[in-house]
């Protein structure tokens, strides 16, 4: 007797518990999935709250578009898989619009563009050309357009180690695993450089924003389809971009215009 | 389901395979080699024995895999300029090296649990007879105690070797390219995560199938005198 109850029991919360996860589905809620270990994009505060401009940006747009967002974190390689699997509507973790990703997900406009740029040990002497980096290791976040690239334009002479994020580079960097880590420079500089772990590192060779790999900047991935969410999101960049939101977001954390040209 | 990416990825995760047996491999040599001795320790009566194996063990079974893997990695690279200093950071520098040197702790630990078991389970009777036959010691162990306890703890063991192959999966999180690594790679730049992922278990399920047949043919040597007779 005591048996069944336990699992009537169990029965009946665990329909609850389903009952509960579609029900928030209806709301008027834009849920957003991002990374939150990606400074100064996206990251977690001293409290474990997200914060960054990536966090901003989406909670301007949401305002704007008057919806209630809801961020759920996930890790780099798990977001859009999550978002195929309706876990959330939108990715605001500064995922670069590419061709590879298009074939899978829509984007919106671009909302920043940055260039990528090696980083490594100050005097260090190395040269970045196929022959200067040959047997160098680079580290890379994993899935990256930055990997794409590394592997792309590199992949025969150096050795690629990819990580689960920016965080674990830096540190395998710092720990000298590693000789050189390639990312997006904005992420690097204040991320790493301008920290003290990054003291005795500097950035080195030139600024890459080739289309191939690193696109037309960085855009806000929603499922294939979802074009009312995708213009919602589009009208709502133009209208902070012009209406001095991002501009304000914008100056607390760069002292540049991070959208680019 | 795209074939074509199975097809084009095949031989990068044979090659993420060979890393898995070989990661697989070391670490239960090792493992074992530890496992035996402290399983010994383990036993023993005197308390300056057995109480350093209780704890090395009650800390790799109570705490993740995963945590141990990250303290070895990530925990080292603080420690790099000391390292340096008793010549031991070209070691800790490889990914491998980290990744092999928690397994083989880990699967140390719970081997030695698993024979402990077996020495515990040999019946006091045998022992005193092999007392009498004038045996102690090592001798005791070699011929006696430790073949026992092999036999015992082999259906356990088998499992915890199982366990071990599987978990070198985790390994992929600190850089090293095994069957996961592979995959993860290959499917977070073509996002053909199912066809990736599928491949990559059922690489798994051939391997441990492989493992399972071996350890079922060694289970059966040793237990031939437990057979009937019209079976042997």
């Amino acid at each position: 007797m005591r048996k069944w109850s336990l699992v009537i029991l169990l029965l009946v919360l665990a329909v609850c518990w389903f009952g509960n996860a579609s029900a928030a589905d209806s709301t008027k809620k834009l849920r957003i999935g991002t990374e939150g270990a990606y400074p100064p994009f996206n990251f977690k505060d001293n409290n474990g709250k997200l914060a960054g401009f990536d966090i901003d940006i989406a909670e301007a747009l949401s305002k704007e578009m008057g919806m209630e967002c809801e961020f759920k974190e996930q890790d780099w390689d798990g977001l859009i898989p999550g978002l195929l699997s309706k876990k959330f509507d939108a990715i605001v973790a500064s995922m670069s619009i590419t061709d590879e990703r298009k074939q899978k997900v829509d984007f919106s406009n671009k909302y920043y563009q940055t260039p990528a740029r090696f980083v490594t040990k100050k005097g260090a002497g190395i040269t970045v050309s196929k022959e200067g980096l040959k047997g160098k290791t680079v580290g890379v976040q994993r899935a990256t357009i930055h990997e794409n690239f590394i592997r792309d334009m590199f992949g025969d002479s150096v050795v690629v180690k990819a990580y689960p994020t920016q965080d674990e580079a830096d540190m395998d960097l710092v720990a000298g695993r590693l000789d050189l880590m390639i990312a997006d420079a904005t992420v690097l500089l204040s991320g790493f450089l301008a920290t003290d772990a990054g003291k005795g590192f500097e950035f080195i060779g030139p600024s890459y924003v080739d289309k191939k790999w690193f696109g037309e900047g960085v855009g806000i991935a929603v499922r294939k389809g979802d074009d009312k969410l995708r213009e919602k999101l589009n009208k709502a960049i133009d209208t902070i971009r012009t209406n001095g939101v991002y501009r304000n977001i914008n100056a607390k954390y760069f002292n540049f215009d991070v959208y680019g040209q | 389901m795209d074939i074509s990416i199975i097809q084009d990825s095949i031989p990068r995760l044979l090659h993420g395979a060979v890393t898995t047996v070989e990661l697989t491999a070391v670490s239960l040599a090792f493992g074992l080699c530890l496992a035996v001795p402290f399983a010994i320790m383990r036993t023993h009566r005197n308390p300056l024995l057995w109480m350093p194996v209780y704890a090395f063990n009650f800390y790799f079974r109570g705490t993740p895999l995963l945590v141990q893997v990250f303290l070895v990695y990530y925990g080292s690279g603080q420690f790099q300029i000391f390292l340096t200093q008793v010549g031991l950071w070209t070691f800790f520098q490889q990914a491998t090296f980290c990744a092999v040197l928690t397994l083989t702790l880990n699967t140390a630990a719970y081997t030695c649990e698993i024979l402990r078991g077996g020495i515990e389970a040999i019946s006091f009777g045998e022992i005193e007879a092999a007392r009498a036959c004038g045996m102690s010691g090592l001798l005791l162990y070699r011929r006696i105690i430790l073949p026992k306890a092999f036999r015992l703890a082999w259906p356990a063991y088998t499992n915890e070797v199982v366990f071990l192959l599987q978990a070198t999966s985790l390994v992929s999180i600190i850089t090293v390219m095994d069957i996961t690594g592979v995959a993860r790679m290959v499917a977070s730049r073509s996002f053909a995560f199912y066809e990736l992922y599928i491949t990559a278990a059922i690489l798994y399920l051939i391997l441990v199938y492989g493992v399972l047949s071996f350890f079922r043919k060694v289970e059966y040597r040793l237990s031939g005198h437990l057979r009937h007779p019209s079976l042997r």
